[in-house]
């Protein structure tokens, strides 16, 4: 029998060596850490370091590590102990430009991590966590941009001398009337030139109107546009929470997942995720309000609100002094009464013009109007869902101006969560549409760690059983078989790290299910062997064949197994990919593994002996 | 170990008509069975909340507790169809909720604790999960194609590695076997839900692999062997194959069954349906797809290489 080529064994050293270092860290654990970054995300001055690390010595603990990751500091701790009196001390020092968070940091050593070696991912059914699929609201996308048409289009043809007799909306169109037919073809014409992304048509039975419609690659933008903006938003506010290791992502279409690890409270963060609360600024209008609400007359420059204390009717003028989209920061605050409050500043415009109304309008009144769209889903008989749209519209506070001012002032009426969500809502921007919570997934930390606990003793349990077996029924080829199946185990592991790859649960009983596979490719060789040492070949040559032979049915049976799982990787999301993940690496490792890992060893034992049977019965 | 001394020597293929008549009709009444369980017993397959959409809560209780009084305590909080089952132990109780029971997505959880009576209790709340129905008609919708997509897929690589008439018999396989693993959860009420999903589509790779070994077993005998019928090669690879067929099972069996015993119950119906499909693929291996690709008439030209090449052979 011709010796094993020396660069197999070559090879699968290398593999064996690397394999063993990049799947090493999941063995070292985590310790409890704190995490720093800053609020707007943006990069971490130099000397943070020091920084961070006089206040952690200041409040008398002793950090294990503390090093940049990411655009955040992370600092590690003996126990948890030091940790929550780290971040108290943290959270106090940095203030409220600076999120700090309690997370864990792996123990991988020092040199580990500088071949870029680091733990799996456990995916939040292995950790704990709450998973939130968002639906952005398309309808209401397109909706709006044709609002924004209705009143675009009649002013570009005012502009170039187009008179048109009348605009209205259809439900997703923009409809325009015109007095003869020679108006409306210059419209047309001068529309077409101007707005390429719309559709023109002049309507069969309504031959003097035109029709104004976004084309669909136009309206695929706007959507497209819409869900990006919610994403940046979206991130902003997960990034305000406090999280480590946040998910936001698009998925699909119009859909946006959103993970955070250890959270358990859902019902915290839900109200955040989805609303889309601002405020306004507004000047009131002292005529006499309970006359307008109980007459339903409300002068015209003015609109009727009703205060959220007491439900009073209060008239305020419709012209805005200031709106939530002028504002550069917010922080929720105490004001000099020791009530809540949110402390706001404004950019150049918003601030100008405060200026200019407050020097005016000393002595007088002006409300906040506190504006909140809440999006409800209810469910018809048939269990199909009905999005409703609730606007809440209360005035928070009215206060007489008592000075003059500009960019930062202070706004009361609040209770002490309301101000701090308020804070965190005005800081991350509105949402571009409303999103509304598809799926909410909650998994408490002692179950995510009975996971992992059950999913090892299954893995276990299952390797000790395939391994007695294949010992019995195929002796030293068995123990071949073997070595080949703990070498892919740990190469899963290390490809899974290497990627980056989430282990879920279902990726676990992938892995279990890949022995079972991979040790198949073994079965197939051996009983090909030992066929051929029926046929009465040598064992040498009987070797040879079974590996030779067996190659190419094994490749064609993993390939099934693997269209399979890739179909499963288009289509699933969360734990299933992490499932289809699993399975197809396992696969192709096991194609290695159970080839050239086993023949190799085979090889090595058997090939300078003289043998008359081969211990495989 | 030995189980046979020499290869065996079984005439499967004698069977072929009897098998496919048999697979033909228990697909039949597999599907009719769950039809007409549907239509008139109201008996669907046991769909998770994956599909269903609605409201799922584990729930953990500090020592045994009585199903009927956490549907009564259920029924008391405002619950009227509450799903109530253990999960894994007596402490441990899942609830499943209908989509129109639910209120705000996530104010449930409270509710259904405070119904619970949770804080006197000491129940503990393990996950909670909600999925609007919107989500899951999607789901349904994209399983459908994923299946349809993994039996073309594998469908055309068999073409392209072998012959049309055994694509046939493989796909036939499949369906085969994902209708009796299917027939099985309607018939024990498994839960259906991603996960099983996700063991359906694994196993339609996998007990692909019986086929494709016997396949290509086939080709080879067929090149290697001048004589004898096709009836004959085929029953010889089947015979040939077997052992490593049984062996291969035991293997699978026993990984899943460990997943099964210790998995816990996330995975119990992944364990179960790729335990029912594992037996189900022996058989189906041998007599429906092998069964009919030779009923479909292989024939030795079809899976040869080109005849020139095996005139410039012949000296």
């Amino acid at each position: 029998m011709q010796p094993y080529a020396t660069w197999k064994y070559v090879l699968l050293i290398i593999v064996m060596v690397l394999g063993g270092l990049y799947a090493a860290p999941n063995l070292y654990g985590e310790d409890p850490a704190v995490q720093i970054a800053t609020q707007s995300g943006d990069a971490l001055a130099n000397d943070f370091g020091d920084v961070v690390g006089k206040t952690i010595t200041e409040a008398g603990v002793k950090a294990k590590l503390s090093v940049l990751k990411n655009q955040q500091w992370l600092v590690s701790f003996e126990d948890e102990g030091a940790q929550r009196l780290a971040a108290d001390a943290l959270k106090r020092a940095m203030g409220n430009d600076y999120v700090v968070a309690l997370t864990t940091a792996s123990k991988t050593p020092e040199w580990l991590r500088a071949i870029g070696a680091k733990p799996m991912t456990l995916g939040l059914d292995l950790r704990g966590g709450v998973h939130f699929l968002l639906e952005v609201d398309i309808d209401d996308v397109r909706k709006k941009a044709v609002e924004r048409y209705l009143t675009e289009l009649p002013a570009f043809l005012r502009k170039n001398d187009i008179r048109y007799t009348g605009r209205h909306q259809s439900a997703d169109a923009v409809l325009l009337d015109f007095a003869d037919a020679d108006k409306l073809s210059a419209a047309r014409s001068a529309l077409a030139k101007e707005y390429s992304e719309l559709m023109l048509t002049v309507l069969p039975n309504a031959p003097l109107t035109l029709e104004v419609k976004m084309s669909v690659t136009e309206a695929k933008r706007i959507v497209d546009f819409a869900v990006k903006q919610n994403l940046t938003t979206l991130r902003n506010r997960v990034n305000q929470l406090g999280v480590a290791e946040p998910l936001v992502q698009r998925q699909g279409q119009n859909r946006i997942v959103v993970e955070l690890p250890g959270v358990t409270d859902a019902t915290q963060v839900e109200s955040l995720l989805g609303a889309t609360a601002t405020l306004e600024y507004r000047a009131v209008d002292e005529s006499d309000a309970n006359l307008a609400a109980s007459s339903g007359l409300v002068p015209a420059d003015s609109e009727l609100f009703y205060t959220r204390a007491g439900h009073r009717p209060v008239l305020l003028k419709r012209d805005i002094i200031a709106a939530g989209s002028q504002l550069v920061d917010a922080a929720s605050t105490v004001d000099e009464n020791g009530s809540p409050a949110v402390s706001v500043t404004l950019d150049g415009s918003g601030a100008k013009k405060m200026f200019e109304f407050t020097e005016k309008n000393v002595g007088k009144p002006m409300a906040v109007l506190f504006k909140e769209r809440e999006v409800v889903t209810n469910y018809n008989a048939k269990g199909e869902p009905m999005r409703e749209h609730r606007d809440v519209q209360e005035i928070i506070s009215i206060a007489t101006i008592r000075g003059v001012f500009g960019k930062r002032f202070q706004t009361t009426g609040l209770e002490s969560k309301e101000a701090h969500d308020l804070a965190i809502l005005l800081r991350a921007g509105a949402l571009a549409a409303p999103v509304d919570i598809v799926e909410v997934r909650t998994v408490g930390p002692s179950l995510g760690a009975d996971n992992i606990r059950r999913g090892f003793q299954a893995a276990v349990l299952g390797l000790v059983m395939v391994m007695l077996f294949m010992v019995f029924y195929y002796r030293v080829f068995g123990a071949f078989a073997i070595a080949a199946l703990v070498l892919n185990i740990v190469l899963i592991i290390a490809g899974m790290s290497i990627m980056s790859a989430t282990l879920t649960m279902p990726g676990i009983a992938a892995m279990v299910l890949t022995m079972g596979i991979a040790v198949d490719a073994n079965v197939l060789i051996y009983e090909r062997i030992r066929e051929e040492l029926r046929d009465g070949q040598t064992p040498h040559a009987s070797i040879e064949a079974g590996y030779d032979r067996a190659f190419l049915t094994i490749a064609d049976a993993n390939v099934t197994v693997l269209i399979g799982t890739l179909v499963l990787f288009a289509m699933g999301a969360g734990p299933i990919k992490g499932f289809a993940i699993t399975l197809a690496l396992g696969i192709l490792t096991s194609q290695f593994t159970s080839i050239v890992g086993s023949r190799s060893l085979a090889y090595l034992v058997f090939a300078k002996r003289k043998l008359k049977d081969l211990p495989i019965w | 170990m030995r189980i046979f001394a020499k290869v065996p020597n079984i005439n499967f293929m004698a069977q072929r008509k009897a098998g496919l008549w048999v697979s033909s009709l228990l697909s039949i009444g597999v599907i009719l069975m769950m039809v007409l369980g549907a239509l008139h017993l109201g008996r669907n397959l046991n769909f998770g909340i994956d599909f269903t959409g609605g409201v799922l809560v584990e729930v953990v209780y500090p020592q045994s507790v009585e199903l009927d009084s956490v549907r009564n305590d259920l029924k008391a909080g405002g619950y009227h169809n509450p799903i109530v089952q253990y999960f894994g132990g007596t402490q441990e109780v899942l609830i499943r909720l209908a989509p129109e029971e639910k209120e705000n997505s996530s104010a449930i959880s409270a509710s259904v604790l405070q119904a619970l009576g949770a804080e006197q209790k000491g129940v503990q709340l393990r996950r909670i999960e909600f999925v609007g129905p919107q989500v899951g008609d999607e789901l349904t919708v994209n399983g459908s194609l994923a299946m349809v997509f993994a039996f073309i897929g594998i469908a055309l690589y068999i073409m392209f590695r072998f012959e049309w008439k055994f694509a046939v018999g493989a796909i036939a396989a499949l369906i085969h076997d994902a209708l009796m693993v299917v027939g099985f959860l309607w018939i024990f009420q498994v839960e259906f839900d991603l996960t099983t999903l996700a063991a359906i589509l694994a196993l339609i790779g996998y007990s692909n692999n019986e086929t494709i070994v016997i396949f290509d077993r086939v080709r080879e005998n067929l090149i290697n062997q001048r004589k004898g019928t096709i009836y004959d090669i085929v029953n010889l690879s089947v015979n040939q194959t077997l052992l490593r067929s049984i062996i291969t099972h035991v293997t699978t069996l026993l990984v899943c069954t460990a997943l099964f015993l210790l998995g816990g119950p996330s995975v119990h119906s992944f364990s179960i349906s790729m335990i029912v499909g594992v037996i189900v693929a022996t058989y189906s291996s041998i007599y429906v797809s092998t069964g009919l690709a030779v009923a479909l008439g292989v024939s030795r030209e079809d899976l040869l290489p080109p005849e020139t090449k095996e005139i410039d052979e012949t000296p």
